[in-house]
This record gives structure tokens, sequence and C-alpha cells, in this order.
């Protein structure tokens, strides 16, 4: 098998989001990149069906801050190749990413019946929705989202997939190879790498750098600006020092009839 | 060509969901202003038994077939764009939910109209349809113009009230000929949630875990508090993603709605997907390091602060009155 995972790369959200001057971005100076989190899931995935099912896994990411980082840890996690595709386009969302990605496919990585393609089913700035059923229609293969289990029949070529829908009810597909899955969670957490053999991975890898130009990708939806929500009539903050806290705590769930 | 708006009524097994009648309520609204018609559209299989529900529509696009149990995002794309272009429509309203998940990204690709998620607010100002919408796990929202008024977008549950969407009237009903789209089908069989120790809906008081617990060890922390103020453990995606506890505990989007007396939120950041699953606690208490998480904006007490620090404390003290 064939495993390809698209990456990309979004904003940590621990740390504090600021908006920059022009309103409609994030100030890049306060931003830490990291890789998404369903993204991490999907290179999960794609490696433990390489080691189920064999094959190799090509992790491929648009370039970003912090990105050589997330790739070498996708090789050290037992990805085969890492590419990195840079380009003069800027701020692109999930259907201009699709079609760089759909560009890349065709002139580097022919698709055929023993491929799949992984990606993050979501992520935090998907304000156009999701990456994996735009790359479906340009591709024009069936895309499944929200996908936290995927079995692969090398007999019939087909594979089955497991889908979360709402109060811990699911649901099985069954699809044809090739097809674009969205990993919302692997089937087991992302492994933890020490830091010792990424290191080693960085000496003894390379990430391969592809262009992709700027024709033909679309400019999408255009953000008027972006603010922070009200927090006005919300929580009331219980300050003071711990004993303090605690105090007003009790206080509350004795008044509420919790205690 | 302004023709209507239309709402994707969502329905999973035999219930139709809250987020349908949000969706309803705020189509009404906009379809009143530019005094166009609202469609309901309800695809599915035995979905007659929906439709009085479905009033304060203008009509009732009903599309039945054996075949369209639990469709694949590509056909009902399909059937709303053949929807979309007979009527003549301009807005489509879905769901942000895992059961609509995939209809807005592919019928956008179809019908070259920008597709906007997680909206949580919309408004018309001059020409154009304002869509606010919540990112970055609701840290940042955006403000997104549609020109024209068109688009498709698609709500977070949660966002409008849904009694807005309710109405005893009886709206009438259109069925759609499906010959001439080609139904996909992919769907096998639903897999039911496994019947676990502890159903977290029926609990009064949830103490719940996310990121901030850290390691499963500090779990024991909210077990002390159970232990002593009794509920059950409930958490966000993350621990269960980590397989810390079973997916029963879980609490938003994929997970559990849950409406206890007490929902303790533990280094819970409040995203979006997590705050629709409990936000209609009745007392929500949060206590997390970061002064901007988004819990507090739904949480009625906040503390802001290290849980791994508090929660001994807390416990400790609790004992000492109990004794």
């Amino acid at each position: 098998m064939k495993f390809i995972v698209f990456l990309k790369m979004v904003p940590d959200v621990i740390e504090e989001l600021k908006i920059a001057d022009d309103g409609k971005t994030l100030d890049s100076n306060w931003i830490r990149m990291k890789l998404s989190e369903c993204d991490e899931n999907a290179v999960e995935e794609a490696v433990i069906l390489k080691e189920k099912f064999g094959g190799t896994v090509t992790a491929v990411a648009l370039d970003a801050p912090e990105l050589d980082d997330a790739l070498f840890n996708a090789l050290a996690k037992g990805a085969d190749k890492a590419v990195k595709i840079v380009g003069e386009w800027k701020d692109v969302r999930s259907p201009a990413i699709a079609e760089i990605f759909a560009k890349y496919l065709r002139d580097n990585y022919p698709i055929d019946n023993q491929t799949l393609i992984l990606s993050g089913s979501q992520s935090i700035d998907d304000i156009e929705g999701e990456l994996v059923y735009y790359l479906g229609e340009l591709l024009n293969l069936p895309a499944f989202g929200v996908i936290t289990h995927v079995d692969y029949d090398a007999g019939q070529n087909r594979i089955s997939l497991v889908k979360e829908f709402a109060g811990g009810l699911r649901g099985e597909f069954e699809s044809e190879v090739p097809a674009v899955i969205g990993i919302q969670a692997a089937e087991k957490p992302p492994r933890y790498i020490p830091i010792a053999k990424i290191r080693a991975i960085m000496k003894s890898a390379s990430i391969e750098e592809v262009e992709i130009p700027l024709d033909g990708i679309p400019s999408g939806a255009v953000i008027d600006k972006l603010f922070e929500p009200e927090t006005s009539g919300k929580a009331e903050m219980l300050e003071g020092s711990t004993d303090e806290i605690i105090e007003k705590l009790i206080g509350i769930f004795s008044d509420k009839g919790i205690i | 060509m302004n023709n209507g708006i239309m709402v994707l009524v969502e329905h999973l097994k035999d219930a139709i969901a809250d987020i349908t009648f949000e969706m309803l309520g705020i189509g009404r609204k906009i379809a009143d202003s530019l005094n166009v018609p609202l469609f309901a559209v309800v695809i599915g299989k035995d979905i007659n038994k929906h439709l009085p529900e479905l009033g304060i529509a203008d009509s009732i696009l009903v599309v039945e077939d054996e075949k369209l149990e639990m469709s694949c995002p590509v056909t009902i794309a399909d059937i709303i764009k053949s929807i979309f272009d007979n009527k003549g429509l301009s807005i489509v309203i879905l769901g942000c939910t895992n059961t609509t998940a995939g209809v807005g990204p592919i019928l956008s690709s179809k019908l070259k109209l920008p597709f906007l998620n997680f909206c949580k607010n919309m408004r018309i100002e001059g020409d154009s349809l304002i869509i606010t919408n919540q990112l970055f796990g609701g840290k940042i929202l955006s403000d997104v113009k549609l020109e024209g008024k068109r688009g498709i977008i698609s709500i977070n549950p949660g966002s409008f009230p849904a009694d807005a969407g309710k109405a005893s009237k009886v709206a009438p009903v259109e069925e759609i000929d499906l010959s001439g789209i080609g139904i996909k089908n992919y769907f096998k069989k639903y897999i039911e949630p496994e019947a676990g120790d502890v159903d977290i809906t029926k609990e009064s008081i949830l103490i719940s875990i996310g990121r901030g617990i850290e390691n499963a060890d500090n779990i024991g922390l909210a077990e002390d508090l159970v232990g002593l103020i009794g509920g059950a453990i409930s958490a966000s995606r993350p621990v269960i993603d980590q397989g810390w506890l079973p997916l029963n505990r879980q609490v938003g989007k994929s997970g559990m709605t849950v409406k206890p007396k007490l929902y303790f939120a533990l280094g819970i950041s409040g995203a979006p997907e997590h705050v629709e699953g409990m936000k209609d606690s009745e007392l929500i208490v949060a206590i997390n390091k970061d002064p901007a998480a988004p819990i507090f904006n739904v949480a009625h007490y906040g503390v802001c602060g290290d849980l791994l620090e508090i929660m001994p404390v807390l416990t400790d003290k609790l004992k000492e009155k109990k004794s």
C-alpha cells in the first residue's frame, strides 16, 4: 500500500493569540505553530496501517514555521519520505490547500488502486471547511471524515472505516481504494518519540522540497475582521490565595446544595 | 437570483437533531428580512414522521429512498445542488456536526459558492450577509461578508435559539424526484455505544477532566472528589483519545450532551466542540491555567490556576468539613 499523509501547521491555542494590526490576520510574532492535532493522528494512523499491511508512508505539508520539526518527527515515527511544499501563496485555506495538494499529486505521486490518502479530519482554522472533502472532489475520489478506525481487506482491495456521529454512536462504512480519509483519532494515541531519535533522523534523512506555483490557486473567502469574543457577563472569577479560593468554592457548592 | 434559503434537516436514527430547529429559526429570520421563502429539505428513509415538526418553513422538500439511510456527503451535495438550481436558491444552511460533515465543502466545489464553517452568528448589512465564525477553538471570532448574500453556511450547535425554529403551523410538502441523481452508498451499519458502568447523561454531578490533567495518574484527583461529593468523572476529547477513560465518558460533539446540577471542568479549555455538550448544565465551575480559555465564557464561576495544586487542597478541606 502507498499511504500519503497531508499535513498542516496551525497556531498553538495554548499560547495567547493576538490579532495583527491589519485586523484580519493573527499576529505572527505571537504565534507558535504546531502540527494540527487531527493531522498528528493521521500520521499515527498511516504508520499503524503500514505496520499492519506493509507499504510506504509519505508525509507532505505546506511550508510553515516549525514545519521541519514536525516532518522529522513523522520520519522518526515511521514515515519513509517527507516533502515540504513551497510557493508564493499566502494564508491559504482548505479549498486552496486542496488545489495545491492535488497539483502535487498530479506531478509527483501517481495515484493507483493501492493508494490511500490520509489527513486530519478537521482543524481549528477550517473556516472554509475540511480539506479531505475538497481533495476528494478535485481527485474524484470518495472522501470520508471523522474516522477513528481503518481496516484493509487486501483480497478485496477494500477499506472498512468507522466514523463517529454523536452521543457515542458510530457507523461503519466500506469503500474501494483509492480513497481520501479524514482521521479524527488514530487507533492508538500518537506515539512518543524520544528527542534523541528525532536528532538521529535529522542527521540521516532529509526533507524534499517541491515548489507549486501560484497559478490556479483559488483565493478563498475574504475575512473582513478578526476579533476576540466578548467576555462580559460570563464567569465570575474567584480570586485570592489558594485557601481563599477553596473557601469560596466550598461556599458556592454549599449554597447550590451540591454538598 | 435570490429566491430562497434552504435548511438541511438533520436527523440521526429516529430523531431530529436540535440543531435543525436552530437552523430553521435563524433561517426564518434571514428569509423574512430578505423576503424570500424558507425551504426545509429532508433527505433519508422513513422520514415522513418528522414532517409535522418542520412547520416553520414555507415549504418542506422531501427526498426519500431506502438507499438514503445514511447517505455519503457527495450524494447529499448532489441532491442539494439539484434543488438549489431548480428553485434558484441563494443560501444553504447546514449543521456543523459529524453527521453532515463534508456536505458543505463538496457542495461549495459543485456550486462554486463560498462555504463558511463554524458559524456562530449571521446578520444582514446592506447588500451583504455577514457571517461570524468561531475559530481557533473558540478563542477568536471572524466576520466574513458573503457578497450578494449567496453562500453555504454551517452552524455551530448552540449558537441560535432552537425555540425560534418551532411552530405549530403545517407547511406544504413537495416530493423531490431522485431520477438523474446517482446515489453512492458506502454505509454498512450503525455501531451502538457500548453500555458502560456509568451513564454520564444521568449523573447530577460531573467532575470533568481535560488536557490540563496532564497524565492518567492525576485522574485520581478527580476520583477523590467524586468519592466525597458523589457524581461521576467525565472528560473532553483529548483524555478519551489518550485512552485514559472509555468513550462513554466523553462530553461534546462526538460524545454525550449532559445537563448536570454541577459541571466541574478541570483543565478543559472549552473548545466549541466541547461546549456544545455541556453548556446547559445548571452550574458550571471551571479551573484552568489560561485566563483566556473559552471555558470561562460559559462557566458561572472560574478559577485561573493550576488544578494539580488546587484539587488536593479542595479535597482535604472537604474531608475536614465532613469529619
